[in-house]
């Protein structure tokens, strides 16, 4: 049987199996990144919409560094919480390292950019076609902040995509600071990357198609969600 | 903002994985990756889990990048196989204990018309200049691994200084060199634990074995508890002493791929 062929059966076979150790895998691996990902919205949406709102010296500098760290490698980012929080860096006595936790640091480093730039990006439209309502009404930029990422909301809900996507798609970063053990901090990248390595293709590419199939629910999930909502909203 | 963050982590750390049930006796282990590609580990690390309660976490990665980790101080204990190495560890002070636990070997694998003809060499360094004679491609790890040092010196022994064309160094641990030494139907030096389990041959096959200077020794090594204070040295001695022990040393002669034993238990 051609490999390729073989995977997909391993895939649907994996899927229908309910095994343990794969389950709790997928299980860490949305964990991580969902966590990531709300981490890094919590400090990333305001963090994006105060950009768009103020104008303060080395704004562009700003506005540049949040669109480049976009492309931040994961192995760079990875490296750097490494040495951040091993036992000779920084925040060693945290004792992190090799942890779930170290993991969604890494990620947040990854998908803060992300959410960032894109709801600066997203809000500062918005404030184009609404300052002078905004401004007629008295609004503070503070009291704007929250108006204007509530009016983003849908589209910022494509940005936490992209930003769970890029989370549940690296293997990087997590790889360096998880250290990929078993049972504790292998995911399904990470997973893909060891079976990968032992010659097990078909078993690698099976774990893609089914991390393939959950970005896929999560994604379906969102649109019917704001396609609800949306409705709703009028 | 630093108490935040740190309020924040601490926050995911119990929102995540206060649900997650791991015993708090566990120790790090850095180690290499054949030992973990093989399935060595998930033979014999449940029977020490069994016999003590202690979890081991090994983070599996090249014997360069283990020494790298446990001088950081971020493993409890080291499972590699770089002898000389080693040694100069203890000697500088990062571990105060290092001893034999097992042995495998190095195997020579090539696509199976062996171009170079090291199938019929008398020894390793012969196999070595074979193939550097006629200038069959060849895949290095390339990453400092205990099998890349290896590597090198066999080089050295055959009078070779590997580089051109032919050579390819990776900069990979030891199955995606295979994977790729099996796309390019080159040459490749693995352990043989690695290269028996690997699945993914195609049309490479073993060509040379069982020169002496192919023997592989793994040791294992306790950090110093002067050095690194916050280790958890106490749990790290009980897993070295069962490696060493009759019960571990049974465990790694028991631990057989496809009927083959491949490691042998050598502690003194």
């Amino acid at each position: 049987m051609p490999q390729e062929t073989n995977a997909f059966f391993v895939a649907i076979s994996l899927l229908l199996s309910g095994d343990a150790a794969l389950m709790s895998i997928v299980a860490l691996s949305l964990k991580v990144s969902l966590v990531a990902v709300l981490v890094a919205a919590v400090l990333g949406f305001p963090l994006g919409a105060a950009v768009a709102l103020w104008r303060f010296p080395g704004r562009g500098v700003v506005v540049v560094t949040l669109n480049a760290l976009m492309g931040l490698p994961p192995v760079v980012a990875g490296l750097c919480v490494y040495l951040l929080l091993s036992r000779a860096g920084p925040l060693g006595e945290w004792g992190l390292l090799f942890t779930p936790a170290a993991m969604v640091i890494a990620q947040v480093v990854l998908v803060l950019p992300i959410l960032a730039a894109l709801s600066r990006q997203k809000v500062e439209e918005l404030l184009g076609e609404y300052r002078e309502q905004l401004v007629s009404l008295g609004m503070s930029r503070l009291r704007m902040m929250p108006t204007l990422l509530w009016d983003a909301r849908f589209a910022l809900l494509t940005v936490l995509l992209a930003g769970f996507g890029r989370a549940s798609a690296e293997v990087g970063a997590v790889m360096m600071v998880g250290g990929n053990i078993d049972g504790v901090t292998r995911v399904m990248t990470s997973a893909i990357v060891l079976e990968t390595s032992k010659g097990n293709l078909p078993l690698a590419l099976g774990l893609g198609m089914v991390l393939l199939t959950l970005v896929m629910l999560i994604n379906a999930a969102a649109y019917v969600i704001g396609e609800m909502a949306r409705r709703r909203m009028g | 903002m630093k108490s935040t963050i740190t309020l924040a982590f601490a926050g995911i750390m119990t929102v995540g994985w206060a649900s997650q049930a791991h015993s708090e006796d566990y120790i790090t282990l850095a180690s290499t990756t054949s030992t973990e590609n093989s399935g060595l580990f998930d033979a014999i690390v449940p029977l020490f889990e069994q016999a003590t309660g202690i979890e081991v976490r090994v983070v599996a990665v090249g014997t360069g990048q283990a020494f790298e980790i446990a001088r950081r101080g971020d493993a409890d204990s080291l499972l590699v196989h770089d002898t000389a190495g080693e040694k100069t560890f203890v000697e500088n002070g990062y571990a105060t204990e290092r001893a034999d636990v097992m042995v495998n070997d190095f195997v020579l694998i090539g696509p199976a018309s062996d171009p170079a003809g090291i199938a019929d060499a008398q020894n390793a360094a012969e196999a070595f200049a074979d193939i550097a004679e006629v200038e069959a491609p060849f895949t290095s790890r390339g990453d400092d691994s205990g099998t890349h040092r290896a590597e090198l010196r066999l080089w050295d022994e055959a009078s070779v200084t590997p580089e051109g064309d032919w050579y390819r160094e990776l900069g990979s641990g030891m199955g995606p060199t295979l994977n790729t030494a099996a796309a390019m139907g080159a040459y490749v030096m693995s352990d043989r634990a690695t290269w028996v389990a690997f699945e993914n041959p195609q049309h490479l096959t073993l060509l040379f074995e069982g020169d002496d200077v192919l023997f592989n020794q793994y040791g294992s090594l306790l950090l110093s508890k002067a050095r690194y204070p916050h280790l958890k040295r106490d749990l790290a001695e009980q897993w070295h002493q069962w490696l060493l022990s009759d019960e571990g040393q049974q465990a790694i002669a028991a631990f057989e791929v496809e009927g083959q034993p491949l490691f042998f238990p050598n502690a003194q």
